[in-house]
């Protein structure tokens, strides 16, 4: 388990990983793939039980990307934790690669469902999550979806689900950076009030700043009878000055002087 | 066949802890035994198919062996996104179950209406897609199904094929003759090959004779049997509930092409490119479609005339 500090090192690392594969494969997303970083560091550098090298460990916590595209953010955290070499990373959207942009377990150990159309995840999970209750195992599983994601009902769906059957070992983890694909969450579909909306269909919602690693820790460790869902207030784009909360980076791949800027950003050389 | 689908169902779930049965909320009287017998092994989802597959897929992925029900189109149509992404490239061992195939609920309106599930689900990669003709197929497939890699669908209606000996082995992937005859072939899947077996008694009092053939697993199709039909008789029908486009019949066609095999006296009998906006009962729908004995004869009359 590692420190505070550690955990950061690891999310600035992931950054750097992130923003080198967007730029090297000339793909998008990276603005969605800042925002959950903090999350993952935590998850897999804090609270998650694994076995890098033993991937299909039996007692592993289970970890599900709903928003699949931020993948690169996974490998990266996956690269980071000993699942790949780092340099598998540089394949990242590449011609003839297994690493896409939405994020695949095909071939790739540690992932546990290949995802990149919303509303996949929250269902899966619950089922795995009642396969454990069903089978008495201890393990946890997690569950990172957007905050855009909700707009698809097959969510909603897994949100009565999972409270319906007490799927207390279930976590998600929504990562509220407000931003969707054209426009902010509330101009599109307002989501708001989404503490509310969560309590009524009977999880326990715990809202923390997305970014701050013993705020996460503890939303995550914390008990609960029901299953639980945390809303992470996040900043799309986080680490990077120019892409934080800028709808753009959804879609630009930072290349040039601005890649530059990026990597100076994270206190990484050029 | 739902009373066959539940023999199996009930053998399978005593034998392994492991099998589950899903619903999205049907099958009212027919799963209420299998509750009270294997608790834990049975889960009314509720009207969410969409997390039905989700949490299939959840489960499977645990090493579960799951049956996913539902009635008409909802357990494949509603949810397909979910049985592409989630279950099939996964490579699960996830088993949907539709019951009311074709115009089994003809009375209920074209959303009840099941007429290209089998081309749609036929399209997706590794998907294993039976419609049983008979009780004993359905049983059969079921159990098949459950021990079998990869996703199935099975797709199961209320008609059935009154054969005087349902013996004959069962296999996935293996066309099963129904009827013996020398001089046409008559290509069916499902429940509706209880029409071309009508259809083959009435052609016997004219010395012509049928041999019926049950297309059950329309993949992976059993090509090698198919082309040595073809070659063997002197014309070839297909008969399905179903939209033309990418069923039993194109999937003939389709192997044909591929394999070179030239067919003199082809028809296809099937639903044309429409929804149908008139209800009634299954018999009555597939008369207004031409999917009955009397189209199976007439078919069979212009070979000869031709």
């Amino acid at each position: 388990m590692l420190g505070k500090k550690e955990t950061q090192e690891l999310a600035r690392k992931v950054r750097i990983h992130a923003v080198k594969m967007v730029n090297k494969g000339g793909s998008s997303h990276i603005g969605s793939v800042l925002s959950i970083v903090d999350i993952l560091a935590v998850l897999y550098g804090r609270v998650m039980q694994y076995r890098s090298s033993d991937p299909k460990w039996v007692d592993r916590d289970r970890f599900i990307l709903s928003k699949g595209h931020a993948g690169a953010g996974v490998y990266a955290t996956l690269a980071e934790c000993g699942f790949l070499d780092i340099v598998e990373l540089d394949k990242h959207y590449q011609d003839g690669s297994i690493f896409s942009g939405h994020v695949s377990h095909k071939g790739i150990p540690g992932v546990e469902l290949s995802t990149g159309s919303l509303g996949h995840g929250l269902p899966v999970a619950s089922g795995m999550a009642l396969a454990a209750k069903i089978d008495k195992k201890n393990h946890r599983i997690f569950v990172v979806m957007s905050d855009g994601e909700l707009d698809e009902g097959s969510n909603w769906e897994a949100f009565m689900f999972a409270s319906h059957h007490e799927l207390s070992n279930l976590t998600a983890i929504i990562d509220r950076n407000k931003l969707q694909s054209m426009r902010t969450t509330e101009e599109t579909l307002s989501l708001e009030p989404l503490r509310d909306k969560l309590i009524s269909f009977g999880w326990n919602v715990i809202e923390v700043d997305g970014h701050n690693h013993n705020e996460l820790s503890s939303a995550i460790d914390s008990d609960t009878e029901k299953p639980k869902v945390i809303i992470a207030n996040t900043i799309k784009g986080k680490g990077v000055s120019f892409m934080e909360n800028e709808i753009a980076w959804h879609y630009r791949t930072p290349s040039g002087e601005l890649f530059d800027q990026a990597m100076k950003d994270l206190g990484e050389k050029t | 066949m739902r009373d066959a689908l539940m023999k199996s169902l009930f053998m399978l779930a005593e034998k392994d802890s492991n099998v589950m049965l899903l619903t999205g909320d049907l099958g009212y009287g027919v799963f209420e035994e299998f509750e009270k017998k294997y608790p834990k092994q049975y889960l009314n989802v509720g009207i969410a198919e969409q997390n039905m597959i989700g949490v299939a897929t959840g489960l499977a992925l645990e090493g579960k062996t799951i049956f996913t029900y539902s009635i008409g189109n909802f357990p494949t149509l509603r949810c397909l996104e979910q049985i592409r992404n989630d279950a099939c490239y996964h490579e699960l061992n996830i088993n949907i179950i539709a019951t009311g195939g074709g115009f089994s609920y003809g009375g209920l309106g074209m959303s009840h209406h099941a007429t290209e599930d089998l081309a749609i689900m036929r399209a997706l990669p590794g998907v294993t897609v039976v419609s049983p003709c008979t009780e004993r197929e359905a049983e059969l497939a079921t159990i098949e199904l459950s021990l079998r890699k990869g996703v199935g669908y099975l797709r199961i209606d209320k008609t059935k094929a009154e054969l005087a000996n349902d013996s004959a082995d069962f296999k996935i992937g293996k066309a099963r003759t129904l009827v013996k005859g020398t001089d046409y072939t008559i290509f069916v899947t499902g429940g509706i090959a209880e029409e071309a077996v009508k259809a083959s008694k009435i052609l016997k009092e004219s010395k012509i004779s049928l041999n019926i053939v049950s297309i059950h697993t329309l993949k992976p199709l059993d090509s090698r049997f198919i082309q040595n039909e073809i070659k063997s008789k002197k014309g070839v029908i297909s008969i399905e509930e179903g939209v033309l486009i990418g069923g039993l019949g194109s999937s003939i066609c389709e192997l044909c092409m591929d394999a070179g095999v030239t067919i003199k006296n082809f028809k296809r009998l099937g639903v044309d490119d429409h929804y149908s906006s008139e209800v009634g009962s299954q018999e009555f729908l597939r008369n207004k479609h031409n999917l009955n004995s009397d189209a199976i004869v007439k078919e069979v009359l212009k070979f000869i005339k031709h």
